[in-house]
């Protein structure tokens, strides 16, 4: 099947000014790729701070001014151009902001899922779609500050499918939520993703990622260091990389141990493997190697001089 | 109800104790003035020929040698009941006095106010949608000129460019010298009001328009701004959208708030315009050891300010939903 999404290498940069006039670029996302078919659910799962927000803004063409990226990004089959971006998004392509924050807050809600829409039929869209994730039709008249957390992400999911989408992005669909609303929440992701669309949960929490995505994207300091599928996660020894592997082990139903240390900050880190620091498995060769690409790899993709399966 | 009945009550609260320490601060301050009224308003000259009967009649009508605490409250008991006095210098009751001079001044004040609340608005607007780029460096760069430049010294230059080289303007005052007050146009007196609005104008511009631009940038930085555009929302839209709407609290408060800086600045501006309005009046009354007109002038004034913030938190409370249905709620 045609992929909905292609990203081939992408990367971002930001210019910043340290110490004065010197400029420096800030690599904040470095070589990522990613693929997604529609009615498929890949979930990119990062720590905070591993860029995984920019991700979003880059495939919409709303990243700061400041910034540039590189690489490319096929839109159904096509180049997704900033100009191709700026036509599609909001309609074809959706964002599932983080949280209320995202909703003006002198506004009411049925205007906001509206959105910035003159078509006559734009009302009735807006409170068909908020109809569709149960809130009634008083909600429109509400402001953001008079909505609960739940109804919120409600709402903000009822902006998504105003028209109808092809390529959602979520980004931390269910900060928050205790475990009942996030998996309701994440049930609707699932919904959307088996009417077609294709849909790219952006998270840190790998459990509730499990629970909707059909392949799992790890990303390590602003790179993707593992694709692997959903069912790679039922136990460590099908997962490909040291850091997926450790993920899982932090996860609370598999004893939640840490691992030292933190990912280097962007633009700290000028060669070899970014998670050498935290690997107990590195070599000498890990900290010095100039290129490591991400290669399929036993079904999977793996960014890694020594990974480990077993089947 | 309940709510707004104790808001009313507050509020009226504060008023009273603001004015009697405004009050009470302007007669301390005149009462530790060293001018002497007699030697200010008769002249060592005229006093010098007086007899000794004259000088303690003087004394008497300036109010020299009664003890100020007893001056301060003769003349609080007075205001309780509704008497504000006698200016010393006019031998006009001050309400009298400061009504005139109000009205003369009015005009001049509420031009000032609307032009420097609109432009000030467009121009922060302005300067934060288009942060960083060439517009915004023009319009910071020229309100932290403005701001930083002494109002009088402002007033001069307006002078000297439009009455002094290009004579189109009048230089001072605010009717035509000599005229029949019957002859007297509207033409005349806006002709004459032009320049000092347009000083208090273009020195309260600046203010507003920084305090706007901050605003939008912080509009622009957030994250509904975002969520907005990657729904496909333009800048411009954005900005129409989303900015005004979220501008448009923090610049009630400025704009209420720029009420005493206006009334403030129309002191010096009237000044050198030599308009007889209520500034000039304050300036007369206080070198002229005018007690009452004083008091009453600057009483006046910080109701009219108090009055000015009291609208802007009642505006809130209709722009603002948080406060409209918190309130409604309760």
């Amino acid at each position: 099947m045609q992929p909905i999404l292609e990203i081939q290498h992408m990367s971002i940069h930001f210019t910043q000014y340290a110490k004065g006039t010197r400029r420096r670029e800030l690599p904040v996302i470095r070589d990522l790729s990613l693929k997604i078919e529609p009615g498929q659910v890949v979930a990119v799962v990062g720590a905070s701070g591993s860029g995984k927000s920019l991700l979003a803004h880059g495939i919409l063409h709303i990243l700061p001014r400041n910034s540039h990226m590189e690489g490319r990004i096929l839109y159904d089959g096509g180049d997704l151009t900033s100009k191709r971006a700026a036509r599609l998004r909001g309609r074809e392509i959706v964002l599932v902001p983080q949280g209320v924050t995202y909703l003006d807050p002198l506004m009411k809600v049925g205007e906001q899922v509206r959105g910035d829409d003159a078509a006559p039929d734009a009302k009735q869209r807006a409170r068909k779609a908020l109809a569709r994730y149960g809130l009634a039709a008083g909600t429109e008249e509400l402001y953001p500050f008079e909505l609960s957390g739940g109804m919120a992400r409600r709402v903000l999911i009822a902006t998504a499918v105003t028209h109808e989408p092809r390529l959602i992005i979520a980004d931390e669909p269910t900060p928050g939520l205790d475990a009942k609303a996030a998996g309701r929440i994440l049930g609707h992701f699932r919904e959307l993703a088996e009417g077609g669309a294709g849909v790219l949960p952006i998270t840190h929490d790998l459990e509730l990622a499990l629970t909707i995505a059909d392949q799992v994207a790890v990303f390590y300091a602003g790179q993707t260091i593992e694709v692997a599928s959903a069912e790679d996660f039922a136990s460590p020894a099908t997962l490909r990389h040291p850091f997926t592997r450790a993920l899982w082990r932090a996860m609370p139903e598999h004893g939640f141990q840490p691992i030292a240390g933190a990912q280097p900050y962007p633009g700290t880190q000028t060669a070899g493997c970014p998670f050498a620091g935290q690997c107990a498995r590195s070599t000498p060769q890990c900290r010095e190697a100039a290129d490591l690409p991400l290669r399929p790899w036993q079904g999977g993709m793996v960014r890694c001089l020594n990974p480990q399966r077993e089947e | 109800m309940k709510h707004r009945l104790r808001f009313a009550v507050g509020k009226l609260f504060r008023m009273a104790l603001l004015l009697l320490g405004v009050s009470i601060l302007t007669f301390a301050l005149m009462t530790a003035s060293p001018l002497d009224p007699l030697q200010t308003n008769v002249g060592q000259v005229a006093l010098g020929s007086m007899s000794q009967e004259q000088v303690a009649k003087l004394e008497a009508y300036w109010g020299v040698g009664t003890p100020p605490v007893e001056r301060y409250l003769g003349w609080l008991g007075d205001v309780l009941h509704g008497d504000f006095g006698t200016s010393l210098l006019y031998r006009q009751p001050v309400l009298e006095v400061v009504g005139q001079r109000l009205a003369g001044s009015l005009w001049l004040l509420l031009f000032a106010w609307i032009i420097s609340g609109i432009l000030g608005l467009v121009l922060g607007v302005t300067a934060g949608a288009t942060r960083g780029r060439l517009p915004d460096r023009l319009i910071r760069g020229y309100c932290l000129l403005i701001s930083s430049t002494p109002t009088f010294w402002l007033a001069l230059l307006l002078l000297l460019i439009f009455s002094v080289w290009l004579g189109v303007l009048p230089i001072g005052l605010s009717v035509p010298i000599g005229a029949d007050a019957a002859s007297i146009t509207l033409a005349d007196r806006l002709q004459h009001a032009i320049l000092p609005a347009l000083t208090l104008s273009i020195t309260g511009v600046a203010n507003i328009a920084l305090h706007t631009r901050e605003k939008m940038v912080d509009v622009l930085n957030s994250d509904y701004a975002l969520f907005a555009r990657a729904r496909g929302e333009s800048e411009l839209r954005i900005v129409l959208r989303h900015g005004l709407r979220n501008v448009a609290l923090p610049a009630i408060t400025l704009q209420f708030a720029s009420i005493s800086e206006i009334i403030g600045g129309s002191v010096v501006v009237e000044q050198v315009f030599t308009y007889p309005g209520l500034g000039q009046a304050a300036v007369t009354a206080g070198l002229g050891s005018d007690m009452p007109l004083l008091l009453g002038i600057t009483v006046i004034t910080a109701a009219i300010v108090f009055g000015g913030n009291l609208v802007a938190d009642l505006l809130y409370g209709v722009v603002d939903p948080k406060i409209r249905r918190g309130a409604a709620r309760e």
